[in-house]
This record gives structure tokens, C-alpha cells and sequence, in this order.
């Protein structure tokens, strides 16, 4: 997309304001349709967490700062709590609860119990979420790259090694060796 | 096969934590729940003079709106005593919004409850209310005139001061002397879930959900405090978004929680916000230390005197205790231990990991570092050359451990042919250094005794309980390792179920105790049902079994077998259905040793740190960390590393970041949240190695002295003493901040 | 949080007309200071104009090989740009090292370069803040102030100024494109962002229902080699102590061209034109870093817990230069 300043890029209508008080909105959780009654006030977090009862997302600071909230919107990891709910009308909201499919763990699932990435697993979520996210950007490429693009999700318990070390078996299960053969993982 | 206890078993509790399927506190969904907002103090000091709540009341969703004005009146105000004592335990022993008096910020002054989260926040953001304002102290220095020696300490519990031979005449007399003041900023915990309680009433009983680390501790406190009979008052907890001491002890908050459900009838959940946790749960205080030192030229220690200043409530002589370890790490004839309390505008300090040792430790740790500068003796050296073989009274150890961690941490980090010059490694702009500390923590046996029950049903399943709780210490997972050896069944076989008041009772698990005391009882659960079915086989004309001698009987996979002809046997299961038992349960208690027990009970461990230091700019950075350490019993060394590794990086936090100051005008805290607190993220954490040495230990249960503090305890002082070995500064304040360790203009490279 | 009515806009005039229409309402792009500051009762607007869908999100040449960024543009899709990498390393690297990469996600560049400061007194809603409530009075000045700034400051306020690609931009002579109920503006960064003084209330010259559509990097050689140091207490997810954007053009030993911009010290992204001007035409050594340096820091005024910045800043400086003559590579 460009940058389009002209006011014909559009067809005009009229703005719809919306709120203050409930409104009904329609949320993609997990491929999922939710219609549900919403202030626009109310985040995403408190959307998935009081209204779908999709807790495991985690309300750590409710202010942009550890990242417990993580999810992702239209594939890219953001935070849920500075998210409003109402402004994802019409995109794609994935959360811990949609990683699993069938029941089936996700690698970085698996490879996060396998490591102990976690203790009182407050943050574990958010964590994965972000995991599984930097290997799709491409930011794991090594050790340092992992440690920077995870710090926004602050592990108390102080879990990060394990957690580096569960993103690196995922990563390199993912990349076949050069000239391997195979499916690929 | 060998059995589950020992083993680097992944956590049962896994599955559940990495979907999102675990429960926390604030996620418990109850038909009818209503949400709770807490209104806090503005001022530090003074009355509350009007509480306008006309607006709050009026604004959509709006339940009530409660204050000092309309809340009852608590029934009783509990000693403050520490949870694992198995009494109430509130962390202070004032209880708010029972009059207009102000007695710290943040102190709750209305309660709001609406329909929604949104709503209860947003009304509680209207209640207006005016103070009128009279002098506060909130920081040392301003209380500095009015200290006081606190003559008991943790509710009364311990003494304040500890004294043995005469230290004033051996430091006079000391051949090398060094007189050293140190100077802390307070800590909060940040446990990543904020503390939350959900308070549901049914017929005059009382249900909470709270995110606490002693469900028995909040049935006790609420119960006295609302005049309620315990058994009308059930806690429960599934998951507990970590510890650390913030959930130790039972804070008002979740008194007023049941408060407001009775109010509007209805269930109600009341989760702090981020900033809300600096002032609705106690801290690690603002403190000062001094220690004096006295040795012999070849760096004998002679005497030891060590005083901690610091800061607490207007209603509780609350410090953390710091002398325990200085007082007996090291043989020294001559010791005196003071704790002095200034009397200031906040709450009632808490317990916060390592409580107390961790910054007494991080004094005496660093002070042996400068003797071993001052004398030229090598640090590992003088730790061997000074350990006590037995406590201060003369009692052995219950198991020691300590110079093993000296010289296999030594060897693993390798210490050895390291240069002790400052100042002696570069790498780019970075300074190199290395430090070690010895690390000591108290064990602790003043909880009462210990309850579990075990039952195993015909199909060969186990459901084994207590009353304890999962906070990220594995204790759901070692408890089923415990009891599946117990049982003689597979892990799979054997549920563990905790988080319940109506389950058999422990204490809160805290001070490193939880995992020792209640594998005991679960261990004495599962061994009294094995010994009863045991006894019932051998009893029995139909069994296989009949006729042998109980001890000659082992229990594997599910099946008892005798020991010397394992052919001979049948399962838990055909002895039951032949008997007509569709289960069999049986109880277990474990009662610790008596206090005076003659040994000295300390948990050991040494702490190896190599830093880099910028030092123009004053950053440092931690490249690897190696803690040693001898706990006991390890039930399970995946999870008892990352226990230890995470008190390791606790450590790092405390040495390099975490710290909080009073706005001494305002008389409030200078961070209220994780932007401005600063605790240890991903990229902060080097590589980092715990390693055990075993030692075996009869004395505390089934041998285990735990993991929760001893990895953080000296931690801290090995960073400070790595960066003393980088830069030859030697800097006795922390967190150690960039203003304080970049080089002085005109520094010499 | 306040109750919010809430509207959804697609073109630039809709958005513009729809703010200037409701004089309570702001415009919501990637809300991760918005949302914060309403949730925390300082931002109080009653109406959110959400303006993510405006069409503003790319990174296009302009003649002469500048750039123009469009405000919707998410912090972490610039920094990784090949044009910006490329061309703009400092502004690149300033990026990544900004927040954290959820929130880099979220924010738009327009968003970051409106950011409010991150002053704790300013935040708690409480104490007595000039920026929050004119005529209360400044409490960082003999308050908690160790990350406060040195540089700009007023008696009025010491807030420092929190981006790090604006210090980047502005080391660049960035122009900041608007539309608002006026008219279309072009407004040079350095002028974007006003110095506390008498009214620290005001931030930057914007129009209520003014929007910033894109952001212009004029052609600037001298970036392709520039650099961005941050210090901080913590190694990510943190504001800096210090930032330097740096660059040099060096010829025989002789700097003909320096680009100079600070973080962290500022109350608004600080341009070191007082450095640059003793730089250009001096040796490139660390004996003109050092001067550089003075000259700049000369005007700092300091207050108890922040005067250490001082030397920080002149230390950070000349390791900034001294990195950015080697030609940028960390």
C-alpha cells in the first residue's frame, strides 16, 4: 500500500461514531466469529479474557509493559492490552488457545515443557506467542537476535534461558541442515 | 526402574501452562460475578475529611460504593505472625478503612463495584475524596533521628539483636580492621500476576479465590477478621502467578474482597492494577547496613559486628531478618547483631525472596571480598579458611556442603590462576572481571505439623492431596513424584490435588519449606496406604501374599511383590475387588524436629560471576553465572534448577537493577510499575550453570533443604565483587546503578 | 478507563473533518501511548477516530533518494525497509532499538513522534505537573529526577523528551508532513517539537484535528553511514539514560560534514548544532569528538539525581563520533 492523500481514494460517507456505551461487534478469535456486546473502551484483553473466556492471555500490567498480553492480529505480535477490541473488527486475532490444533501441542509448546521454560507459567502464553512470531519474522537467527526480540516479555520467575533454549531446538527442527534432504519438519 | 523421585521429570502442570488452559486467580468466570476497584490514598499521612462517592455512584454499572463511612467494622485484628507458623497471618496487623486515619499512600479509602472491570475501574477514578495532610517519613533519612533497636523481630518471633563473646573489645583488638556502611534501595516483588481474590457467599459461607502462596494463611486471616468459624471459610487455588513472598502473607485486599461480595450479594472479583501492587502488599524495605570486621593478617575472621537500619509501618516492628547467616557462616568468637527500625509512612514490610539473608549475605560477601584484597589471599581461600565446622553453639551441622561448593564452583567456573588485579582484563570498551561469594540460607522449622491423604482406587489410579499450593516451584510435580514412589505406582497413575482448604492442611509455602514439608506429608500419606494394603494382602487367605512378613514386601508398577521371589505378588487392584474395596485411603502427617534441635540448620552454596563493565559509561553487563549449591534432596533436578537459576537471576536483578525510592515530598514510591521498576529481561540473562553437591541430611524432611532462596542468597555480592575486579571500584550501594560504577573524570585507563 | 464513543475513518479528509468536528476527540492509530495515557485518566478525549485504515502505510522514494514514510507506517515494518536500512542505518537501528518488537508492531510513525513523555509525575495523575495541569508547578524539579533531562529544560518542566527515531530523524532534518482543517503543512522536525518553556503543555505545533500524513528523509548521503548508540541501565525494552544518532563525513582527516543528534538528555529529540558546527572542519579525533562534546553539554542544566548525565552524555558522544568515522559498522 502507498501513501494515497486524495480524498477520492474512497467513496465518501457518512462517519459512524460508535459507543460510549455498548455496541455489538463482531471478533475473529482463533478463525472463530464472536458477536459480542462491547464498549469501545474495552480492550482486547478484557475482551478475550471477561467476555470470550479465552484466559490465557494474561493481564500482567494492563500498561504496554511485560508483554504477558501477547497476541497476534493479522499474524503479527502485538499487545492485547493497549489493543481496543472494537478496532479489530474485520482482522484476525490468534491467541494461545488457537495453537493447538486438535489438541495437538505446537513445537514451541512442547519444546517449552521440554526446556522447563517457565515456573508459575504467568507469562508462558505470552512467551510462546512471541516465540513462535520471531521465528516467522526471522529475528532467531542467533542467540543475541532471540534475546533482544523477546524482551518485551518480562518472565519473573526469570525462565530466559530455557525459553532461548526451547526457540532454538524450534528453530533449527524448522531449517533443515544445508543440503539436507527430506521433508523439511 | 528407578523410581520417579530424582528424576528430571517434566512438570505435570506443563500441558496446562503452555495452553493457556491454567486457571489463575481473575480468571475464575462465577455467574453473577461482579468486579471491585480499589481506591488508595493519595496522601502518606493524615485523615480523610470528605469522601464525596456521589459521583461514583451515580456513574453507569455502579454497585456500591464502600468506605470507612459504611464498611463494618472487622471482628478481630490479627497478630502479624508468618504464614508458615500456621496462624493468621495478615502482613500487618492494621486493617484499613475502619476509621478516616491515613496511615500510608495507596492505603484503601473506598472500595468500588460495578457490573464490569471497566466500570468499577472508571467509577473508582471519580470517588473524591479530601485529606487533610500531616507530616509523613518515608525514607531513612528523614527518620534517621527517631531509629529505634527493634528488641523482637517477625511478630515477635526473634530476637532483634544476637550476641555472642564481646566484638567491641576484638575489633579494638583486630589486627586488620575494615568498618564498611551499605546503603540498599527497596525492592518489589512483581510477581508477574498481580495479586487477585474473587469472594463468593453461599448461605453464610464464605469461597475465596486468591492468588496466595498459603490458601491456609487467607482461611485463617479472614475468618478472624470477619469473627467467621474456619469451617465457613474455603480458599481456593488452581494456579498462582508466582510468589516471591508478595503473596506470603494475607494483605487486606483480600479481606475487603469477601467485604464487598457481602455488600452487594453478589460474587465479586477484585484484582489489583500493576501500580496497585506497590502499595497493597508489603516490600523489601529501604535499608543501611554496617558491618565492622575484624581478622588476623592471615585473614582469620575475629569478629564480626553487623547492624541493619531500616525502615517500617506505624504499626509493626517489621524487618527483614539479616543476621541469620552472618551470625554463622563463618567460626568467629565474637559477634554482635543489631536490627534498629525507623517508624515510617508505609505498609508493613514483607517477606521478598531470600527475605533478609539475601542483603545480610550480599554485606558479609562483599566485606570478605575486601579482606581478601587487603590481605592478598584469594577469595576462595579465605571462605575454606574461615567456615564454620559448627553452628555458633557448637552444634554439627544438619548438613554442611559449603567448601564442596567452594571448590567444585571454583573448579566448574575456573577460578583457578585468576589474576586478582583490578582493572587487569579488557575486551573492547569492556572490563573483564570476576567475582565469587559464598551463599548460606536459613532453614526454617516453626510450621506446625503437616497434612496429606492418599487414595488409591481399584483401577490402580492414585488421587494423592494437600492443601498447598502451585506458585512455579513444581510443587504439584514433585509432590506426584513423591507419591508415586511412595505408592509404588508409575507418575501417570498418581494425580496430585492441591489448591483447597478442605484438602489436608499445610502451612503456607514459604521461606524454602513448601517442597520439604509437603513431600513428608505426602510421603507419610502414600507409606501409611502402602503399609495398609500391604498388611491387608498378607492378611489375606486369597492373596499370593498371604502369610509374608510385610517388610518383605515391594511395591512396583502397582503390584506387591515379595522382595526375594517378585513372581509372587498381585496388584493393588486384585487385592481391593477381591475384598470388595472399591479404594482405600489413608492420611499422613509429618511434624518438624523440635526447635532446639541440636544441629545448625543452614542450606549452603557458593556463587561464581564474570561481568563486563563499560566503565566510561557505567554498564554492566553479567556474561556467565555458576551457582553451586548443596540443598539436600533434589526431588527433581529440572525444576530445582530453575529454581535456582531463577534466584540466581533474582540476584542479578538485585545487584544491577532493582530498586525503589520514596518521593519523600509526596511520600510515595518513585516507580509504580514495570516501565519505571526495573526487573531483568531476556537479553539481561547471560548463560547461566546450578550445580549441586549432595549431602545427605536426617534431620530435615526426607532430607530436603530447598531451592527457593538459596539461589539468589550471594548472587548479588559475586556480581558486586566481579565488578570490583573489573574496575577497582568498590561501590556498597545497590542496585548498582550507571552513575556509580562509570570511572570518575580523570580516571586513568 | 472513561467511556469512549468510537468512529472508524478511510480517507484523510473524513478523519481530519471528523476531529476537528468533535473538540473532544483524538485521533487512534497504533494507541500504545493513547490507550495507556486514557486508561491512566491523563488523556481524556471522549471520541477515538481510528485511522488505521487511512492508506498511509508505505515507504516510497523521493527524488534525489530521500524518503517518504507514511505516519501510518508500524515502527517495526520501517526499521527492516531496505531503503531505510540502507540509506538511513541510524534511523533503522533507532528503531529496533525503541520499545519492544509487539509494540513496534503496533505503533505508527505518526504515533511516535507524538508519544508523551514518560516523566513518573506527569504519569501518576497526582502530583503537582505542569505539562498535565499548567500553573501546578514542576515536581521533578526537586523530585525524583535521575532520568530527567539537562538539555532544553524550563523551569517549568524537565521532562525528557522519550523517542528514539525522532532523535534519529532529527539528525537528518526530517519534515513532517500534515493535513489538517488548514490545509496541508510541511513543519521541519526541529520545529515539530517545541522546548517546554512557558507552556510545557505544548508539545508540538499541531492543530487540533491536524494529522500527520507521512514523514520526508531528504537525500542525505551522510546517513547512509550513520550510527545510534543507546545506554541504558537495562539491555533492552527500556528508555535510553543516553542516545547518540551520529554521523561524519571525513576527508584527509578533516570532518567536512557531521550529523549529531541526542536522546535521553533532551526535552525534545536534541539536534547538537552547537557540536556539529565545532566538528566541521576539525580533525576527526577524539580530541574534537571531546570539544564537540563541551560545546554542546555547555548549556546543560542539571538538578540532584541527573547530573551525572553530564559526563554520560559527553562520553556517549565521543564514542558516537568515534564510531561513526569508522563508518558506522558496530
Amino acid at each position: 500500500m502507498g501513501i494515497d492523500l486524495s480524498a477520492e481514494a474512497a467513496p465518501r460517507r457518512r462517519t459512524t461514531v460508535r459507543g460510549p456505551s455498548d455496541e455489538p461487534v463482531v471478533l475473529t478469535v482463533n478463525g472463530t466469529e464472536h458477536a459480542v456486546n462491547l464498549e469501545p473502551r474495552v480492550s482486547l484483553l478484557d475482551a478475550l479474557r471477561d467476555r470470550l473466556a479465552l484466559t490465557g492471555s494474561k493481564k500482567g500490567c494492563d500498561q504496554g509493559t511485560c508483554g504477558a498480553c501477547t497476541v497476534w492480529v493479522d499474524g503479527r505480535r502485538v499487545l492485547a492490552c493497549l489493543t481496543l477490541a472494537i478496532t479489530c473488527e474485520g482482522r484476525q486475532v490468534t491467541t494461545i488457545e488457537g495453537l493447538t490444533t486438535d489438541g495437538e501441542l505446537h513445537p514451541m509448546q512442547r519444546a517449552f515443557i521440554e526446556h522447563d521454560a517457565f515456573q508459575c507459567g504467568y507469562c508462558t502464553p505470552g512467551q510462546i506467542m512471541s516465540a513462535v512470531a520471531l521465528i516467522e519474522e526471522g529475528n532467531a537467527g542467533t542467540d543475541q537476535d532471540i534475546a533482544e526480540f523477546m524482551s518485551g516479555n518480562l518472565c519473573r520467575c526469570a525462565a530466559y534461558p530455557g525459553i532461548r533454549a526451547a526457540i532454538r531446538d524450534v528453530r533449527d527442527a524448522r531449517a533443515p541442515e544445508p543440503g539436507a534432504t527430506g521433508d523439511g519438519g | 526402574m528407578s523410581g520417579a523421585v530424582g528424576r528430571p521429570v517434566d512438570r505435570v502442570d506443563g500441558h496446562a501452562k503452555v495452553t493457556g488452559g491454567a486457571r489463575y486467580t481473575a480468571e475464575i468466570a462465577l455467574p453473577g460475578l461482579a468486579y471491585a476497584a480499589i481506591v488508595g490514598a493519595g496522601v502518606p499521612s493524615g485523615r480523610v475529611v470528605t469522601i464525596d462517592a456521589a459521583p461514583a455512584r451515580a456513574a453507569s454499572g455502579v454497585l456500591a460504593v464502600l468506605t470507612h463511612e459504611n464498611l463494618p467494622k472487622v471482628a478481630a485484628r490479627p497478630r502479624l505472625l508468618p504464614s508458615l507458623l500456621g496462624a493468621p497471618a495478615p502482613g500487618q496487623s492494621f486493617f484499613p478503612m475502619q476509621d478516616e486515619v491515613v496511615h500510608y499512600f495507596g492505603q484503601p479509602v473506598a472500595v468500588v463495584v460495578a457490573e464490569s472491570h471497566e466500570q468499577a475501574q472508571y467509577a473508582a477514578s471519580l470517588v473524591e475524596v479530601a485529606y487533610a495532610r500531616t507530616p509523613s517519613v518515608t525514607t531513612i533519612d528523614e527518620g534517621r533521628g527517631g531509629a529505634y533497636e527493634a528488641e523482637r523481630l517477625f511478630g515477635g518471633l526473634m530476637p532483634g539483636r544476637e550476641e555472642r563473646g564481646d566484638a567491641e573489645t576484638a575489633l579494638a583488638e583486630a589486627e586488620v580492621r575494615l568498618d564498611l556502611s551499605y546503603r540498599f534501595a527497596a525492592n518489589n516483588h512483581n510477581t508477574l500476576e498481580p495479586p487477585a481474590t474473587t469472594a463468593v457467599w453461599e448461605e453464610g459461607r464464605l469461597t475465596l479465590y486468591d492468588s496466595t502462596m498459603g490458601i491456609r494463611a487467607s482461611q485463617l486471616t479472614v475468618a478472624q477478621l470477619l469473627g467467621l468459624p474456619l469451617s465457613d471459610v474455603r480458599v481456593v487455588t488452581h494456579f498462582v502467578g508466582g510468589g516471591f513472598g508478595a503473596k506470603a502473607m494475607t494483605w487486606p485486599h483480600v479481606t475487603l474482597a469477601a467485604m464487598a461480595a457481602r455488600h452487594v450479594g453478589r460474587p465479586v472479583r477484585l484484582a489489583l492494577t500493576r501500580p496497585q501492587t506497590y502499595t497493597s502488599h508489603g516490600h523489601r524495605e529501604e535499608q543501611e547496613h554496617e558491618l565492622s570486621l575484624g581478622a588476623t593478617r592471615d585473614g582469620r575472621v575475629t569478629a564480626l559486628r553487623h547492624h541493619k537500619l531500616s525502615i517500617t509501618s506505624p504499626f509493626d516492628d517489621w524487618a527483614e531478618p539479616a543476621t541469620g547467616v552472618s551470625s554463622q557462616l563463618y567460626a568467629c568468637d565474637h559477634y554482635q547483631g543489631v536490627h534498629r527500625l525507623i517508624r515510617g509512612n508505609t505498609m508493613t514490610p514483607t517477606f521478598t525472596r531470600g527475605p533478609g539473608e539475601t542483603v545480610g549475605v550480599f554485606v558479609l560477601e562483599t566485606a570478605m571480598d575486601e579482606l581478601a584484597h587487603e590481605l592478598g589471599i584469594d577469595p576462595v581461600e579465605l571462605r575454606l579458611r574461615n567456615r564454620a565446622a559448627t553452628d555458633p553453639r557448637g552444634n554439627p551441622w544438619s548438613s554442611d556442603g559449603l567448601a564442596d561448593c567452594l571448590r567444585l564452583g571454583a573448579e566448574r567456573f575456573g577460578w583457578h590462576g585468576r589474576d586478582p588485579g583490578t582493572r587487569a582484563r579488557r575486551d573492547g570498551d569492556w572490563l573483564i572481571g570476576t567475582g565469587m561469594a559464598a551463599a548460606a540460607y536459613p532453614v526454617a522449622f516453626f510450621m506446625p505439623a503437616q497434612r496429606a491423604r492418599a487414595r488409591v482406587y481399584e483401577d490402580g489410579g492414585a488421587v494423592v492431596q494437600a492443601g498447598t499450593q502451585e506458585f512455579g516451584t513444581g510443587m504439584l510435580t514433585v509432590a506426584t513424584q513423591v507419591a508415586a514412589d511412595a505408592l509404588g505406582l508409575p507418575m501417570e497413575a498418581v494425580r496430585f490435588e492441591a489448591g483447597d482448604t478442605d484438602l489436608p492442611n499445610t502451612s503456607a509455602a514459604v521461606g524454602s519449606a513448601g517442597s520439604g514439608m509437603v513431600s513428608a506429608a505426602v510421603h507419610a500419606a502414600a507409606t501409611a496406604l502402602r503399609d495398609q494394603l500391604v498388611a491387608l494382602a498378607v492378611a489375606d487367605r486369597g492373596s499370593p501374599l498371604y502369610g509374608a512378613d510385610p517388610a518383605a514386601v515391594n511395591v512396583r508398577e502397582g503390584r506387591m511383590l515379595l522382595r526375594d521371589r517378585p513372581e509372587t505378588g498381585e496388584a493393588y487392584g486384585e487385592l481391593m475387588r477381591r475384598n470388595r474395596l472399591a479404594d482405600a485411603e489413608a492420611t499422613g502427617s509429618w511434624s518438624p524436629p523440635p526447635l532446639d534441635t541440636p544441629h545448625g540448620l543452614l542450606t549452603f552454596g557458593a556463587q561464581f560471576a564474570e561481568v563486563a563493565v563499560d566503565p566510561e559509561l557505567g554498564l554492566v553487563r553479567v556474561r556467565r553465572m555458576l551457582g553451586v549449591f548443596a540443598p539436600g534432596r533434589v526431588l527433581n533436578p529440572k525444576l530445582a534448577r530453575s529454581q535456582l537459576t531463577g534466584g540466581m537471576l533474582w540476584g542479578l536483578g538485585q545487584a544491577l537493577l532493582e530498586g525503589n525510592r520514596m518521593d519523600p515530598r509526596h511520600g510515595r514510591w518513585g516507580a509504580a510499575n514495570l516501565g519505571e521498576y526495573l526487573v531483568a529481561v531476556n537479553a539481561d540473562v547471560p548463560e547461566i550453570t546450578a550445580e549441586f553437591v549432595e549431602v545427605a541430611d536426617d534431620v530435615v524432611p526426607l532430607g530436603i533443604k530447598g531451592v527457593g532462596e538459596i539461589g539468589q542468597v550471594g548472587a548479588a555480592a559475586a556480581i558486586a565483587n566481579a565488578v570490583f575486579h573489573a574496575t577497582g571500584r568498590r561501590i556498597r550501594e545497590l542496585p548498582l546503578a550507571a552513575e556509580l560504577v562509570m570511572d570518575p573524570p580523570g580516571t586513568p585507563a | 478507563m472513561r467511556p469512549l464513543a468510537y468512529a472508524r475513518v478511510s480517507t484523510v479528509e473524513e478523519a481530519v473533518e471528523t476531529v476537528t468536528a468533535a473538540p473532544g476527540s483524538a485521533f487512534l492509530a497504533g494507541g500504545t501511548t493513547e490507550v495507556d495515557l486514557i486508561r491512566l485518566g491523563i488523556a481524556r478525549p471522549g471520541l477515538l477516530v481510528d485511522i488505521n485504515d487511512l492508506p498511509l502505510t508505505g515507504v516510497e522514494d523521493l527524488p534525489g533518494g530521500g524518503l517518504l514514510i507514511g505516519a501510518l507506517a508500524r515502527m517495526s515494518d520501517v526499521a527492516r525497509a531496505p531503503e531505510v536500512a540502507g540509506r538511513y542505518p541510524g534511523v533503522s537501528r533507532a528503531l529496533l532499538l525503541g520499545a519492544s518488537q509487539q509494540l513496534r508492531n503496533m505503533a505508527s510513525m505518526g504515533g511516535n513522534l507524538c508519544q508523551r513523555v514518560r516523566c513518573a509525575y506527569f504519569r501518576d495523575g497526582l502530583s503537582p505537573c505542569n505539562k498535565r495541569e499548567p500553573g501546578t508547578g514542576c515536581s521533578a524539579l526537586d523530585g525524583l529526577n535521575r532520568g530527567h533531562a539537562i538539555l532544553g529544560t524550563s523551569e517549568h518542566c524537565i521532562a525528557t523528551h522519550p523517542s528514539d527515531v525522532a532523535v534519529a530523524l532529527a539528525a537528518f532534518d526530517a519534515v513532517v508532513r500534515t493535513s489538517g482543517p488548514g490545509g496541508a503543512r510541511r513543519i521541519p522536525i526541529d520545529d515539530f517539537y517545541l522546548l517546554p518553556g512557558d507552556t510545557p503543555e505544548r508539545e508540538n505545533p499541531l492543530a487540533h484535528g491536524e494529522l500527520i500524513t507521512a514523514i520526508e528523509l531528504p537525500p542525505a548521503g551522510i546517513a547512509r553511514r550513520s550510527i545510534y548508540l543507546k545506554f541504558r541501565d537495562r539491555e533492552s525494552y527500556e528508555f535510553a539514560l543516553v542516545s547518540v544518532c551520529a554521523a561524519l563525513s571525513v576527508r584527509d582527516g578533516i570532518v567536512a560534514e557531521a550529523r549529531l543528534a541526542l536522546g535521553g538528555v533532551g526535552t525534545k529529540p536534541w539536534r547538537a548544532r552547537h557540536a556539529e558546527a565545532r566538528l566541521t572542519g576539525a580533525p576527526a579525533t577524539a580530541e574534537s569528538y571531546a570539544a564537540a562534546a563541551a560545546a554542546e553539554l555547555a548549556g546543560a542544566a542539571v538538578r540532584r539525581h541527573n547530573a551525572f548525565k553530564v559526563e554520560l552524555a559527553r562520553r556517549a558522544i565521543v564514542r558516537g563520533l568515534t564510531l561513526a568515522a569508522r563508518g558506522g559498522a558496530r
